[in-house]
């Protein structure tokens, strides 16, 4: 029999340090948003105003909508580099079964908004099945495969449009993209209700727990009998869809829909997922990493646009933060995994 | 000359070391005479790695004194000992297989031209000239991965050759050949001998050990036992001395006999026909009951966990059937196996568990499709989780707690939760006690038993002989990828398991 005294051994310590140690993932992010916040607040008046936070929102909306599937996929230790290709050719093809003006010279073939929309969602589930019978059934790494899928969107986007800008969305898009419930931005309230969505499917189902669990240990997952293809699977899905719906907002937010005009989305959404926490390595963060690695790189852009700095220095300045995250992110990381294990007797 | 003029290859006196206060070897004096074959045998951690690792320099610290022909030694690395004629072929072959064979040959040494690019055909004329020397007759252009385990073996030997040893030592060279692979590998070691090189054989199979050795030595727990002409000893003789008879009470229990009592009448819940996996079992057959325990024998590598994990469709057999319950599975993953009523527990702990997250969740995962249609029950997984901690006495018994948080033995119990939550109808243990104090064995065993008694098949997987024999009512021996030998309803001791295997 165990006496009390070889429970309270076997309790893990419960220092002030290790509770930082433990948390570093879901702390670094958060001090660095202060103290973005703090910093611009005094560097420039017009910052912290009401105004400005409801730019800051809008901004952040599109990359939001794709970054809760790239949550999904980074969670499983996976990484989706179409998203923003996949949210490009969604938006066109959108705007190809959509009526455009005489003075827009595109082959497109208008239809109703309903079943425009329905046949944009299609095409990104289409290409998100792709991607997923790519990495499970053939079995090829998803970095080469959604690099691959980045080409392919690209060239989809490149022979819908030709050259072309097409400006036209539904109706109903146009208002989710464009307008607002009161002072509400629709797009805000999308973007705020994808992240919530995403966030309640990873918390309270029981796939969102083999999602975790496929990103901690996928061996372990497997041997636990959990059909670890399917996860994998079903998160490239997620992702080239969450991709899809940003893509068809935002080519009505930015009023146009062409070549390469989500590029910049990549980094972006990869990079707000990054900062906010979640672990590379899988299994570790949650959306509400994703939504404060989000604010953070809004904030950072939005800032910077604020103070008079070089516009070409905003770019160096952005690289520099993603790469102390990622310090951070593996170092983190590896105290966790220190800490589980030098406990162990 | 004679070789009793010659000085002895290898001298080694009064060898000891230990591992952090654990003594592995004491006092070894070990002889090895020159152009002779001597055999190394003992129990897994009876000190034959341990001194072969100190003879080959990989372990620098250690007490006594080596000669190497008479003149004293001391390696400070595997480099040293190489220099001084030493070289080694671990059971793990370290070839490159994308490379041709005289590349392998020539791995790290490849002969340049003046001008310092590899002069490839010296390369090829020098390999081809030299491993015909040694009898072995390929294309030394072509791939290595394409040919056949026993002649990369040979190739490997040929590397250590050429690289200048006169000492080899091989590391269960036979474990996974075939017979006239092993006859083969056995001209090439007598000729070896002939010339006058000095080999030391580690073995688990005694036949072999038998077949080709001059002098046979036995280690047990980090003694040498007794070394003898292999002529004018047997099996038997040597199985004795590995296990040692009687002079302690633990060693007693080994050797004593166990009555293995099948249920009788019992439905058969798996049957495993024919199975096939290329390169590591065929032809298995065999059946669990419910309400047995089979426990699967056989040396590292004889294909019983590769065949544990083809029940559970993590491996995909190429042919041969499994049912359950008289139904044919078909599993392609382990999803599917578990669905059919198939568990298994793998021998590491770390391809099974999640040890960053709380004990309950690694307990409930195995049943989260019962707890939950979409949404998850986090109150009940912790119910559940909680009772089944408390049954197997996992400590502490706190299932909020990240599983990496708990020791080593509590962490395999949490594994073994894990199925006693879901209650399959087989349940497949691989090395369910490796590495676990007297104490967690012996709750392993209590909840085998139990898992028994509630009627379902388990099969125990194990390299262990005490570990089978604790634990099950039948037994089958694996060697080699085969069923070789089954025991059903008669005694049964670690000596007979040994001799079998």
């Amino acid at each position: 029999m165990m006496s009390a005294t070889d429970v309270v051994e076997r309790a893990p310590r419960t220092g002030a340090a290790d509770w930082v140690r433990g948390r570093l993932r879901n702390i670094a992010p958060f001090a660095t948003l202060l103290f973005l916040v703090v910093f611009f607040s005094f560097a420039s008046p017009s910052f912290a105003t009401f105004d400005n936070l409801g730019n800051i929102l809008t901004q952040i909306s599109v990359t939001g909508i794709i970054a809760v599937g790239l949550t999904f996929v980074i969670l499983c230790a996976e990484i989706d580099l179409s998203v923003a290709s996949i949210a490009n050719t969604t938006g066109v093809v959108l705007a190809f079964f959509t009526l455009q003006d005489a003075s827009t010279n595109i082959a497109n073939k208008p239809l109703p908004a309903v079943a425009a929309i329905v046949l944009s969602v299609v095409a990104c589930f289409a290409l998100g099945l792709v991607n997923a019978f790519g990495v499970t059934r053939i079995g090829i790494p998803s970095f080469i495969m959604t690099l691959a899928m980045l080409q392919i969107g690209n060239g989809i986007t490149a022979l819908l449009v030709r050259g072309q800008i097409a400006y036209n969305v539904p109706p109903f898009i146009a208002t989710l993209g464009n307008g607002s419930l009161g002072p509400v931005p629709w797009i805000v309230i999308c973007a705020a209700l994808t992240l919530l969505i995403g966030h309640l499917v990873l918390t309270y189902t029981r796939f969102g727990r083999y999602v975790y669990m496929v990103g901690g240990n996928r061996e372990a997952a497997e041997y636990s009998g959990v059909n670890v293809k399917r996860i994998v699977g079903s998160v490239m899905v997620i992702s080239a869809v969450c991709s899809g719906v940003a893509g068809m907002l935002g080519v009505a937010h930015l009023g146009s829909g062409q070549q390469n005009e989500f590029d910049n989305y990549l980094l972006d959404s990869i990079s707000a997922v990054v900062v906010g926490g979640t672990s590379l390595f899988g299994g570790q963060g949650s959306i509400g990493n994703t939504i404060v690695g989000l604010f953070v790189l809004g904030v950072l852009n939005n800032g910077l646009d604020h103070i008079s700095i070089d516009s070409f220095l905003k770019v160096l300045i952005r690289g520099l933060i993603l790469l102390a995250a990622l310090i951070i992110n593996v170092y983190a990381q590896r105290l966790r995994t220190r800490q589980a294990t030098s406990s162990a007797a | 000359m004679t070789p009793a003029d010659q000085p002895n290859a290898l001298e080694l006196t009064g060898i000891g070391k230990a591992f952090g206060g654990v003594v592995a070897l004491r006092g070894v004096d070990f002889t090895l005479r020159a152009g002779e074959i001597h055999g190394l045998v003992g129990e897994n951690g009876a000190g034959k790695s341990t001194l072969m690792k100190i003879i080959a320099g990989v372990h620098a610290e250690h007490d006594g004194t080596m000669r190497v022909n008479g003149r004293e030694v001391v390696f400070r690395s595997a480099s040293d000992a190489l220099a001084a004629g030493i070289g080694m072929v671990h059971q793990e072959l370290s070839v490159v297989p994308e490379l041709t064979v005289a590349e392998n040959v020539f791995l790290g040494v490849q002969p340049t031209t003046n001008f310092g690019i590899v002069d490839w055909a010296k390369m090829f004329r020098e390999a081809h000239e030299q491993l015909a020397r040694l009898g072995i007759d390929v294309n030394v252009r072509q791939t290595m991965g394409m040919l056949p385990l026993g002649v990369q073996q040979l190739i490997e030997l040929g590397r250590v050759l050429f690289s200048g040893a006169e000492i080899i030592i091989l590391d269960e060279p036979t474990s996974a050949l075939s017979p006239p692979e092993i006859e083969r590998l056995f001209e090439t070691l007598r000729r070896l001998r002939a010339s006058g090189k000095s080999l030391i054989f580690i073995s688990h199979f005694l036949d072999d050990v038998l077949a080709i050795c001059d002098t046979v030595t036995v280690f047990r727990n980090g003694r040498k036992i007794a070394t003898m002409p292999a002529a004018q000893i047997d099996k038997l003789w040597i199985i004795e001395r590995m296990i040692g008879t009687g002079h302690e009470d633990l060693e007693e229990s080994y050797t004593s006999e166990r009555m293995l009592e099948a249920p009788p009448n019992a439905p058969v819940v798996l049957e495993s026909q024919a199975l096939c996996k290329l390169g590591a079992f065929s032809d298995v057959s065999l059946n669990v009951r419910a309400g047995e325990v089979l426990g699967i024998y056989g040396f590292m590598g004889s294909g019983q966990l590769e065949f544990a994990r083809a029940l559970y469709g993590k491996i995909i057999p190429d042919t041969g059937t499994i049912r359950i319950d008289g139904k044919t599975l078909r599993a392609k993953n382990t999803a599917a196996a578990k669905r059919a009523g198939i568990a298994l527990v793998p021998e590491s702990r770390r391809s099974m568990l999640f040890a960053l997250e709380p004990v309950y969740k690694n307990v409930s995962i195995s049943i989260l499709e019962r707890l939950s249609a979409l949404l998850l029950r986090p109150g009940a997984e912790r119910r559940v989780a909680q009772e089944h901690v408390e049954q197997l006495h996992i400590r502490p018994p706190r299932v909020d707690l990240p599983l990496g948080n708990l020791s080593g033995g509590n962490q395999q119990k949490v594994a073994l939760a894990r199925w006693l939550a879901y209650l399959p109808k087989v349940l497949v243990l691989c090395e369910p006690t490796r590495g676990m104090d007297v104490g967690a064995k012996d709750d392993v065993v209590k909840i085998v038993r139990g898992l028994r008694d509630a009627g379902l098949g388990v099969i125990v997987v194990s390299t262990e002989p005490e570990t089978v024999l604790s634990l099950a009512d039948r037994i089958v021996v694996m060697k080699k990828g085969a069923v070789v030998r089954e025991f059903t309803n008669e005694a049964v001791s670690k000596d007979r398991l040994l001799a079998a295997a």
